[in-house]
């Protein structure tokens, strides 16, 4: 019992983290139609950034818990510049251009970051300072630790705001009506470029807290690291209905389970044919049925609620 | 054709350093053999690879500096390294790319997965290739002529790390973790047959990939299954992470890994977590090797960080390949590829001797143990 405890509660860390990478991807494309392929390179970008801000500041002397929500906004601005960038260089110029253009700018942006990073931090693993004790609390035999217990919990708060900020705000107000028509909503005084702005720049502050949380949880930091988080960020908002927040949500912690209980038990229920190197056939398994009874993901994409 | 002709085109060649082996210079009477080198300069695995291209670099700059003399010509040698991201479909690419741009040898490639399907390419060209790195039995297995490697292979390695902990740690359930690469699988399969011929029991065989962070699944997993120890087939970049996760859960087990887990990465990487881990590295350790301490001191000072694994590995295999073509008085793999078969070589990890099958004779293996944030030895199996 509590082993299937455990695997639950590994579960949901791992989701939480996909939820809040899967975020970012689901916001611009609700508004745009767009994959921004270049998500995960923001996420590891985020997680250098706060890596090396933390480094230094408590070289300088400073206390852990001071130098901890300070490396974290630096590492936002530093994102939030960085997806101001990404949109303004490389998606803008192809708002109207075939929707095939901007994927490959998008992918060409991914590769560009990840040298990028492997120029300014080297091909070494960074690894986490320990700042505090990261206490171990039992819950009926499993346990979980301070760090991911932080993980779940902000990954929730965080989603809870972007949700009232969707739909309680005139910011929200405003992505939902170039989501639902961009043309229409310009001619009613929406400033697209300054909202489309400013929705990449969310999306890569939320980027820049994943990755410190991730490298956190783990305990390093490495240039290729965005690849593959990315790759299983994108799969969640898909499962979870690519477009719509609260499917990504659900997306995450969904493929965050399917994950550890289908690498925990698909031995034993497999009688040893299959084992734990099956954890992401499953997963994708998984996808691949939501996706042909469902095509539009778990919550479907609702227009009205998109963004 | 004129001759003058036919000189200005080489002087040429030469100049821009282009295509074309022993490009030679009547004039000056220069030899330009050119010596491959592959490794994954990108990815996961990359500070590996670097390291792999630093040892090189440093054995072909040193034969450049000692003025070598082959066929009656000075020669100079040229390193072209290319990336080939740890992935096998990549690294025939990049062997591919290697036999065009006629190189007379490749040291290469790091990991056992690109240096089996590499090594085809290869052995059709002819091209001699000598493997710092690459532990897999299958290596060297696959009847080609011109696979060669400076390493104790798995069924070395694996053997001393089961006999060592069955009989030295006394463990009698073991758990295995493999990430599925032709190295990391090979070893584990290697240390399960000789854990299992020493008396223990396989009490689980999980296994995850060479790209994953996360592994608290699988360790749950094993958890359930209540090993005293946890042997994991793989590398650092993973091997780190995984030691952390295995203190966080609770799991009480010793953990045990390869030569792709001792390195000062892995410990950085563990943290405080590392302290206790066991590890294997074939040959025998660098303070003991002929010129270990030396070789650290000056790789320290030219590239400014420590070795992180196979560079020793990777200055003895270019060493190795020029002293066959001295012997052989020529740069051409079909000349000197006999001379590099029977060649008897003291390098600075071990005296170098190959078996009919390309392996090293009598490779040592040697276990170390994770003490105050370093690795210190603890036993040298097998040694000459």
């Amino acid at each position: 019992m509590e082993i299937f405890l455990q695997q639950i509660i590994n579960g949901l860390v791992q989701g939480s983290v996909y939820a809040l990478v899967a975020l970012g991807y689901t916001m611009v494309y609700g508004i745009l139609g767009l994959i921004n392929f270049a998500h995960g390179e923001v996420v590891m970008m985020g997680a250098m950034i706060s890596l090396s801000a933390l480094t230094a500041l408590i070289g300088i002397g400073l206390s852990p818990l001071l130098a901890l929500p300070l490396s974290l906004m630096l590492a936002m601005a530093g994102c939030m510049a960085l997806g101001y960038g990404i949109e303004r260089i490389a998606y803008r110029p192809l708002r109207h251009a075939p929707r095939l253009a901007p994927l490959i700018t998008a992918i060409g942006v991914s590769i560009v970051l990840q040298n990028l990073a492997m120029m300014i931090w080297g091909r070494d693993y960074h690894s986490f300072p320990q700042l505090f004790a990261n206490r171990a609390h039992q819950i009926f035999g499993a346990i979980i630790s301070d760090i991911q217990l932080i993980i779940v919990i902000a990954a929730l708060c965080i989603m809870a705001g972007l949700m009232l900020l969707v739909h309680r705000t005139r910011l929200g107000r405003a992505m939902r009506a170039i989501a639902e028509n961009q043309h229409a909503a310009q001619l009613m005084g929406v400033d697209v470029n300054r909202v489309i702005s400013i929705t990449f720049m969310i999306g890569s502050a939320l980027a820049a807290v994943a990755g410190l949380m991730v490298s956190a949880n783990y305990g390093l930091a490495h240039y290729y690291m965005g690849f593959l988080l990315g790759l299983k960020a994108f799969t969640a908002a898909v499962l979870g209905g690519i477009g719509n927040l609260r499917g990504a949500m659900l997306g995450g912690l969904l493929l965050g389970l399917i994950e550890s209980l289908g690498a925990g038990y698909i031995g034993d229920i497999t009688g040893g044919f299959m084992g734990s190197q099956y954890q992401d056939v499953f997963a994708f398994l998984v996808l691949i049925a939501v996706l042909v009874f469902r095509p539009a993901g778990l919550l479907g994409e609702r227009l009205a609620e998109r963004a | 054709m004129s001759l003058r002709f036919v000189g200005s085109l080489l002087f040429a060649t030469l100049l821009l350093a282009a295509c074309g082996k022993s490009a030679t210079d009547h004039a000056s009477n220069l030899l330009t053999v050119r010596i491959g080198a592959a490794a994954p300069l990108t990815g996961p695995q990359a500070h590996l690879g670097k390291d792999n291209e630093n040892g090189t670099r440093m054995a072909i700059e040193d034969a450049n500096a000692k003025g070598i003399v082959i066929g009656g010509k000075k020669v100079h040698f040229e390193l072209v390294s290319e990336d080939d991201q740890a992935d096998p479909k990549t690294a025939t690419i990049v062997a591919q790319k290697l036999v065009d741009d006629n190189v007379s040898g490749v040291i290469g490639h790091l990991n056992s997965g690109t240096t089996i399907p590499a090594a085809k390419i290869y052995s059709d060209n002819g091209i001699p290739q000598i493997s710092p790195s690459a532990t897999a039995v299958a290596y060297t297995h696959q009847g080609f002529k011109t696979a060669f490697r400076v390493m104790a292979n798995d069924a070395q390695q694996g053997q001393a790390l089961g006999m060592y902990a069955v009989k030295n740690l006394g463990a009698k359930k073991i758990a295995v973790i493999d990430d599925r690469t032709a190295y990391g699988q090979g070893l584990a399969d290697e240390f399960i047959k000789a854990a299992t011929a020493a008396g223990a029991q396989i009490v689980a065989h999980e296994y995850t990939s060479d790209k994953s962070v996360d592994f608290t699944a699988v360790l749950t997993a094993v958890k359930a299954k209540q090993p005293e120890l946890l042997f994991y087939g793989g590398m650092d970049a993973q091997g780190g992470p995984m030691a952390r996760q295995i203190k966080a859960l609770a799991l009480n087990v010793k953990f045990m890994m390869g030569d792709g887990g001792r390195t000062p990465e892995f410990i950085k990487l563990a943290g405080d977590s590392a302290q206790g881990v066991y590890a294997s590295l074939p040959g025998v350790p660098l303070e003991k090797m002929p010129g270990g301490k030396d070789f650290s001191r000056r790789y320290e000072a030219k590239f400014n960080q420590p070795i992180q694994l196979y560079a020793p590995y990777c200055y003895d295999a270019v060493n190795v390949m020029i002293a066959a073509m001295q012997k052989a008085d020529s740069a051409d793999p079909a000349k000197y590829l006999p001379a590099l078969a029977n060649i008897s070589h003291d390098g600075i990890t071990a005296k170098i001797q190959f078996d009919d099958k390309g392996d090293l004779k009598g490779g040592a293996v040697t276990l170390y143990q994770v003490q105050q944030e370093q690795w210190q030895a603890l036993e040298t199996v097998g040694a000459q």
